[in-house]
């Protein structure tokens, strides 16, 4: 198989508008003719499908919550990105799309990224015609932030709530289209299949998650927007829900898994309690503005606060490792996310880890010192130069309030401590993934007619990703990219009229998937589903988490393929297959998880070298820094499945060609 | 700051098999619960154990667990997401509770919010509303102006915010003794009322909800407040008021 990525030829500034301006169309009177399915309806997945709708397109619309409005990308809380540049401060496109490139570690592709940068305005635009409530400066115009790893001021925000209104903003659009009924809504489905007629795309396979009904949906393109993948850990930032099903089943079609080692691990969660834990809580990052990191310099220390016997405060500063500024004084607590997070691991697996839980994974993030030089800083601005150590702290926690109130509340009812007093406990979480389907520049994968958009494909973070930059890619895939791209494949559809789901490949498509359905329920196994995820979790996050190495790899991938086999022959799922059947849902679910998770250890084996969230201890410089390959690693790494047997899976490689930025090495000395 | 321990727990839990069937509530014991846990964790752990017996687990909503996707609901001791303000069913933790605790839980009561299963509710009505008109009919093209040509009073843009930071769980419903879903519609009805965007179809948008609104069977408000009261988002009565404001305003155009 050869992999065409369709890159336009051209200078990168150009490419985009030359080759929309040579697409082929549909004509107004002709888009009622053409169906399209939409799966997921998160910011990519409810982008399209209103647009596509918007257009004259005939749509159908999947997701398994009970609304769309409730996708995950409503979470998202810094921001998104544009070049705006309506702070003067010299952002532009270019700028945009060389910080993007090099946040990703360049192992993103160049065309891609520029076409994001090009369209970041035109996102803004759109949203607040919306009515997307963006904060504003006092003149009225719109309000910016600065966001990790830029020099210039481009983010555009929503309070801590920016995804949640992004979101609401695309699904207000679904809504009037539904309303209008140009998009059928189908919530509580789920996709189990992918229908393939003559090697396109033509329908897919759907579970109504209330009666347990398997529909036949036919379509000319399936566009798949089912976001990332992280819940392979089973603990991750991720909701419940997220799941995979619908990238790896296409992927069993024939559609290319692209990267799948890309995983962003984010350092500020809140770490793990118990092993009841189900769900991991990001911190925001912007934490790291006022806190310090560190964690007790002596392992007797550590161990006397794990068992209760020794406060944080009780050790005194000359016995604490503030690590990062330590070992990264230029950058200090402001490292990047997987510096950040890896050096946080580092210290725990030396035994300085700070949780009183089973890995004793955790580090402190402490505000002592803010509250000392914010809290005096407030008395001398009041006039009073003399303040008592009392009305310090008063002052220095009223200032923590007053930026950071919310998040010190929700981490004050999740663990039951006051942040304001004893530091927090933090911990990295698996937080966004960015490889995922592998996609042309139409955003097509290598199944005619099977688009796959969003965090479902791999296309635009390389091996890492910027904060406010998940969000842009999103709305842009789906008010901007696909309407063009998809309607040039559908210029050829005009004629084909409606597809029959009589056809047998329906019915084919449609028996296998009950086939597996009954398989689980009849398996009459000992064991639940979550055990398997579980373990499966301890496996990912142990050998392809943070740090990753050949032995552990290798172990990962025979011990995934063991459990994939007791998996399917000791799983118990209950119930039947005819009403509504959370742990069956599960089933499926986890089935797609183990087999990918195999998947991301052989890519992550393949990659010798470090880059981004991909850190490979093997290839690492003489201060512990990752040390990438470009001259052997400078590929996408897509990976095509031959069967049952995931070790079987054929790697295939798309150079990546760098033509308008010079590749450097990242340092954040 | 307490450390966390473990306590035993009795549930009675409302079980319905389907929207047709009759419910009853069931009792359930529960040992080893953290009071670090989250209430849902407490039910996940309640339904391993019913799995692992070989009985029915319980079916119950929930998606991002970190108080944003509005999935989770639960009305718990009789209060909708519990005996805690300001949050959600997920942000809801075990040390709430004491060892030995009798907990009663049920799905969202109302009409409008037909049970699926268990403690699943339909909540599509929401949806239909806002299919009415909670939108700004702006063509999704991207050939929109420049968005600092819509300038928007930062006080107005902040309300607005606040209006949109309705996650619509339904709680506000769930608790009104008449079931009436104003203080939802108001939010969003309040949304687009405070921004310049979308004011040539005010009037439109305004009566097409609240008719939505009433097609789908919720109760009318009486004003008694219970809605601002359990709403995890804080969302103020105040825009049940603006929305009255603009219906009014609408019906006599």
């Amino acid at each position: 198989m050869k992999l065409d990525s369709k890159i336009p030829e051209g200078h990168i500034s150009q490419k985009w508008t030359d080759y929309k301006d040579h697409l082929k169309l549909v004509a107004p009177n002709n888009r009622p003719k053409i169906d399209i399915i939409v799966v997921g309806t998160g910011l990519a997945g409810a982008s399209a499908a209103a647009s596509f709708a918007e257009m004259g397109y005939n749509v159908k619309a999947f997701c398994y919550q009970d609304s769309p409005r409730r996708a995950h990308s409503i979470a998202a809380q810094g921001g998104i990105n544009a070049a705006k540049n309506y702070q003067n401060d010299g952002d532009s496109t270019f700028r945009l799309f060389y910080d993007t490139i090099k946040g990703g570690d360049y192992r993103a592709r160049e065309a891609n990224v520029h076409r994001l940068a090009e369209v970041s305005g035109n996102i803004i635009d759109q949203c607040v015609a919306q009515g997307v409530p963006f904060a504003r400066d006092y003149g009225g115009m719109l309000d910016n932030r600065s966001f990790g790893g830029t020099q210039v001021q481009r983010t555009f925000y929503a309070a801590g709530q920016t995804g949640q209104q992004l979101l609401l903003g695309a699904y207000s659009s679904l809504s009037r289209q539904i309303g209008l009924g140009k998009v059928e809504m189908y919530n509580r489905h789920e996709m189990l299949e992918l229908v393939k007629v003559d090697g396109k795309a033509r329908g897919i396979i759907a579970r109504n998650l209330i009666t347990g009904d398997l529909e036949r949906h036919s379509a000319h393109a399936v566009i798949i927007a089912t976001g990332g993948y992280g819940n392979v850990y089973f603990l991750s930032t991720n909701a419940m829900g997220s799941n995979v099903t619908a990238g790896w089943k296409i992927h069993k079609q024939g559609a290319l898994f692209a990267n799948p080692c890309y995983v962003q691990i984010h350092p500020t969660c809140i770490p793990v309690h118990g092993t009841n834990q189900s769900k991991l809580t990001l911190m925001s990052e912007s934490l790291r503005n006022s806190g310090r990191i560190w964690v007790p310099k002596k392992k007797e220390d550590a161990e006397a606060i794990r068992a209760g016997k020794l406060k944080p405060v009780q050790i005194a500063e000359e016995d604490r490792d503030y690590y990062l500024e330590r070992k990264y004084p230029a950058f200090g607590n402001l490292v990047p996310r997987d510096v950040a997070s890896r050096a946080g691991k580092e210290v725990c697996d030396e035994g300085r880890g700070i949780e009183a839980n089973d890995t004793n994974e955790g580090v402190y993030l402490d505000f002592a010192t803010e509250i000392q030089s914010k809290g005096k800083q407030t008395a001398y601005a009041k006039g009073n130069h003399n303040p008592s150590q009392e009305e310090i702290l008063t002052l220095g926690k009223k200032w923590l309030e007053e930026k950071y109130g919310n998040l010190f509340t929700m981490y004050q009812k999740i663990t039951d401590e006051n942040p304001y007093e004893t530091p927090m406990k933090i911990y990295p979480a698996v937080h966004y993934t960015m490889g995922g389907v592998w996609v042309d520049y139409n955003l097509q994968s290598t199944i005619p007619g099977c688009f796959v958009a969003g965090e479902a494909n791999f296309s635009d973070h390389g091996a890492n990703r910027l904060g406010a930059s998940a969000l842009m890619q999103g709305l842009a895939d789906g008010y901007f990219v696909l309407p063009y791209t998809v309607s040039n494949y559908l210029a050829d559809d005009i004629r084909t009229g409606k597809i029959s789901t009589d056809l047998p490949e329906f019915v084919a498509a449609e028996n296998s998937v009950k086939e597996q359905i009954n398989k689980f329920l009849s398996n009459n196994g000992t064991k639940t589903v979550d055990h398997f995820h579980k373990r499966l979790g301890l496996i990912m996050w142990n050998k392809v988490g943070m740090g990753r190495n050949e032995k552990g790899l290798t172990e990962a991938i025979s011990e995934i393929a063991a459990l994939k086999e007791e998996f399917f022959k000791d799983v118990y799922v209950p119930g039947s297959a005819d009403e509504l059947n959370p742990e069956l849902e599960k089933a499926l679910r986890v089935a797609d998880f183990i087999e990918l998770g195999q998947l991301m250890a052989m890519d992550a084996l393949q990659r010798k070298e470090s880059c981004g969230g991909h850190f490979r201890e093997e290839y690492q410089d003489s201060e512990g820094e990752t040390l990438r390959d470009d001259e052997n690693f400078s590929f996408v790494g897509a990976w095509e499945n031959k069967g049952y047997d995931v070790t079987k899976s054929e790697l295939h490689k798309e150079e990546l060609k760098y033509e308008f930025i010079k590749i450097a090495a990242r340092n954040y000395k | 700051m307490s450390a966390a321990k473990n306590i035993n727990i009795t549930l009675q839990i409302w079980r319905q098999k389907n929207s047709k069937e009759k419910g009853k509530m069931e009792s359930y014991k529960l040992n080893n619960v953290s009071t670090a846990s989250s209430f849902l964790e407490m039910l996940d752990q309640l339904n391993e154990q019913l799995v692992n017996e070989r009985k029915e687990p319980i079916a119950f909503d929930h998606d991002c667990r970190e108080g944003i996707c509005g999935m989770c609901s639960l009305y718990i001791n009789g209060r909708a997401h519990g005996p805690d303000t300001g949050i959600t069913t997920c942000q809801l933790h075990m040390r709430m509770f004491n060892d030995g605790d009798t907990i009663v839980v049920e799905p969202w009561r109302s009409v409008a919010f037909p049970v699926i299963k268990d403690l699943v509710v339909d909540r599509t009505a929401f949806d239909r509303i806002q299919q009415a008109g909670g939108f700004v009919s702006v063509n999704t093209s991207g050939n929109t102006i420049d968005a600092n040509t819509i300038p928007v009073p930062k006080d107005d843009a902040d309300k607005a915010f606040e209006a949109a930071a309705c996650i619509g769980c339904g709680a506000c419903v769930a608790t009104c003794k008449n079931g009436s879903a104003m203080l939802f519609v108001g939010a969003k009805v309040s949304q687009y009322a405070l921004l310049p965007q979308g004011k040539v179809e005010a009037t439109n948008r305004v009566l097409n909800m609240v008719r939505q609104m009433d097609e789908e069977g919720f109760g009318n408000c009486t004003n008694t407040g219970a809605c601002e009261i359990e709403c995890p988002k804080g969302i103020s009565l105040e825009n049940i008021a603006r929305m009255n404001r603009e219906y009014l305003s609408a019906s006599l155009k």
